[in-house]
């Protein structure tokens, strides 16, 4: 599996983090290569959002120890959007709607911010409205999307194209995608899917939070990742997944538990 | 009336709310006699009442939140015309869209800034529109306005010198907007603008009044406005008041809907450290239509009040109103939008919504809802929030890479665009847009 460049991207060590005070994050280490695809999967609430959000730099989440460096330098050195401008980059579980901003004006505000703080050009509405245009198809999207307001009245799977839609005009180093099949009907998958695979690039790297094995058939990952607990308590290749899918998540969390109760004892 | 010579010289008196009206009205030399008798016993009935009334104070529950002692302070004289206005500062603000334009600077007719109108449809100053057709002024002029109980008013009332005067005949439909401008340019004096436009049966017209400053410093506007639209005509209304932040505003503007009429406002307030819209919309008939918008769009310490009624007296009546007010620094809105339906009124279809944005922890509003319905038949729903941005939507811009500033800037217009955006004029749309943003918020450092 290591036909790549190699290069890391994302060193996560020993990253422990809270939110409103309690710890979600109990100290993860997670090293991604450029060319490599990660899936991280995991029981509700064990804190594959968390750590999303923590390392996009939600403001509500807090890291309280560990490192994360990204491309080399430290991460949490930088605001959100410069880690944006950087290269990391976040699809949303739930995406938020953002009334009264269009589409089309958010998409191309945040690509002119994103090119420039690269030293690339701009394009003009014109031209941006042509590059939009052709992302738009290849994610089989009807480009009256444009025209309305960021995620406002769009349908859950509208919702998690428009974050894809979003990925593919941002050109990320490290794109994570939290849930990004959750609420996709069968052909939208296989669709949005396409899209992230078209994304797939010797120095880019795709971290996919999901619930489903099915996803994984589309994207085929390197490593799956199991977090339970703030932890990630099992790192395998794509079968592992395939486990999950017949075993569940319990003889994972065993361990986990017997560990609990000897600490108890 | 006395005046006394030195006083004439200074910037104005100095004085408390007791006395304040009447050395306003003692500040003025008496009005040259007027061209229509009519007018005359006007302006005098009108001099009587400011003479009778004292000027409101916070303990007038009209008048709770908004503190006009500041005003009280001086009373401020008329402004001669001046010598030179900058002609090219005041062109800036021609709307390129206009057709006809009048521009009074300082409370003077400016005729060389003004584009009059004297064909099918009339555009033009006071005694033009006497010389047309004196009694049709005489039907609408104060008709509309009640000056009786407000002193504001009764005094703009008393010294009406000029009005801009728009008729447009029945059934002719005004294709370009008709720009009213306003433009102070000297400090501490004081303007009484008036307008009257009067749309006659299933007539068209866009109007646009726009009151500016190229001062920065204190003086005083006080404005009255009557509309008359007459059955099933139609008029759009815009209103924008750009003043200096030390400039006191205060207007009544009123619209009278006769059966059928359709009247959609646009009110956008920005400037002046205290402004007050007393915007009345009264239904004079069956089926009308009213959509009253307004934004509030300020920071620092200023204050921008909007008193809304709007009056259903027929059956059928609609009435849509949309009031946004965007506070940033230690700014403070106001808004009361009563909305009173009438015994006969049944069938009435009324919706109100009072949306506020406040960007920092000590901008303030008061916004209050006041109906009161007296029909049992009608449908009158309304709302009011008061919020923040929000937090995630900040943070889902810039984890797309939009700077803090830039984030809460675009949110803060996307906020204010549904009032903006239902601007009938390009112009001023894109002027406005670039408003929100340069009226709120930092820039980004450095840019
Ligand atoms: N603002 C918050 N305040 C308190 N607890 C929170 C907050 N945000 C998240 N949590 C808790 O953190 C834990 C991890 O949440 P997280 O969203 O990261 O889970 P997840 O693995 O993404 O779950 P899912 O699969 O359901 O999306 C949960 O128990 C959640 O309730
Ligand atoms: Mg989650």
């Amino acid at each position: 599996m290591q036909s790549k460049d190699g290069r890391t991207l994302l060193e996560v060590r020993g990253l422990k983090a809270t939110v409103a005070g309690v710890e979600i994050l109990k100290g993860i280490d997670l090293t991604v290569r450029a060319g490599e695809v990660h899936a991280i999967m995991g029981p509700n609430g064990s804190g594959k959002s968390t750590l999303a959000k923590v390392l996009a730099g939600h403001p509500a989440y807090a890291a309280t120890a560990g490192e994360v460096l990204f491309e080399g330098a430290d991460l949490f050195a930088l605001a959100p959007e410069e880690r944006a401008r950087a290269g990391l980059f976040l699809g949303f579980q739930y995406p938020v709607e953002v009334p009264g901003v269009t589409n089309a004006s958010f998409l191309r505000l945040a690509y002119n911010t994103v090119q420039a703080a690269r030293g690339k050009d701009e394009l003009d509405p014109l031209e941006f409205d042509d590059f939009v245009r052709e992302k738009m198809n290849l994610l089989d999207m009807d480009v009256a999307f444009l025209d309305r307001s960021v995620n406002e009245g769009f349908s859950g799977g509208e919702k998690k194209r428009n974050e894809v839609l979003q990925m593919a005009i941002l050109e990320p180093r490290v794109a994570i995608l939290d849930e990004t099949d959750s609420g996709l009907d069968i052909d939208a998958l296989r669709v949005v899917a396409g899209g992230v695979n078209k994304m797939r690039d010797p120095g880019r790297a795709i971290v996919l939070v999901t619930h489903y094995q099915r996803l994984l058939n589309y994207i085929e990952p390197d490593f799956v990742h199991v977090m339970a607990g703030g932890r990630i308590v099992r790192t395998g290749d794509k079968s592992l997944a395939l486990e999950l899918e017949s075993r569940g998540y319990d003889w994972l969390l065993e361990g986990d538990k017997a560990a609990g109760k000897a600490v108890a004892a | 009336m006395k005046t006394e010579a030195g006083m004439k010289t200074e910037a104005g008196m100095k004085t408390e709310a007791k006395t304040y009206l009447a050395s306003l009205l003692a500040a003025h030399p008496a009005l040259p006699g007027g061209p229509a008798a009519w007018l005359a016993r006007l302006r005098a009935a009108a001099l009587e009442r400011a003479n009778a009334l004292t000027v409101p104070t916070t303990r007038d529950e009209d008048w709770r939140f908004t503190d006009l002692s500041p005003l009280y302070k001086t009373a401020y004289e008329r402004a001669a015309a001046p010598a030179a206005p900058d002609r090219a500062a005041i062109e800036q603000r021609f709307l390129p869209e206009a057709g006809g334009r009048l521009v009074f600077v300082d409370g003077h007719y400016s005729a060389e800034l003004s584009t009059p109108q004297e064909g099918d449809a009339y555009v033009g100053t006071l005694a033009g529109a006497l010389r047309r057709d004196s009694a049709q002024l005489e039907a609408h002029l104060a008709r509309h306005v009640d000056f009786e109980a407000d002193p504001f008013a009764a005094v703009n009332t008393a010294f009406l010198q000029d009005c801009a005067v728009v008729h447009v005949p029945g059934g002719r439909k005004v294709e370009r907007p008709v720009q009213l401008l306003f433009v102070a340019t000297q400090a501490e004096r004081v303007a009484y603008p008036r307008v009257l436009a009067i749309v006659e049966r299933g007539a068209e017209l866009t109007l646009v009044e726009d009151y500016l400053s190229l001062t920065d410093a204190a003086y005083f506007v006080n404005g009255v406005t009557e509309l008359a639209i007459a059955e099933n005509a139609s008029l759009a209304h815009v209103r924008v008041q750009r003043e200096s932040d030390k400039a006191f505003h205060i207007a009544s503007s009123v619209a009278s809907l006769a059966r059928d009429a359709r009247y959609a406002a646009q009110s956008v307030s920005i400037g002046a450290r205290i402004s007050r819209l007393n915007h009345g919309i009264r239904q004079g008939g069956e089926g009308t239509d009213c959509l009253v918008d307004g934004l509030a769009l300020i920071a620092g310490r200023q204050l921008a009040d909007t008193h809304s009624f709007i009056d259903h007296a027929h059956p059928h009546g609609r009435s849509r109103q949309l009031h946004k007010c965007v506070v940033d620094g230690a700014g403070h809105a106001v808004f009361n939008g009563r909305i009173l339906v009438r015994k006969g009124a049944q069938l009435t279809d009324s919706a109100q919504s009072s949306r506020n944005l406040l960007l920092t922890g000590r901008a303030h509003v008061d916004t209050k809802p006041q109906l009161e319905i007296l029909a049992d038949d009608v449908k009158c729903a309304h709302g009011a929030t008061v919020g923040q941005l929000d937090p995630e939507h900040v943070f889902y811009l810039r984890s797309r890479g939009l700077s803090e500033v830039a984030a809460r800037n675009l949110l803060t217009y996307a906020f204010a665009a549904e009032v903006v955006d239902r601007i009938p004029v390009a112009s001023l749309r894109g002027w406005l847009e670039a408003q929100v943003v340069e009226r709120t918020h930092a820039k980004e450092p450095g840019g």
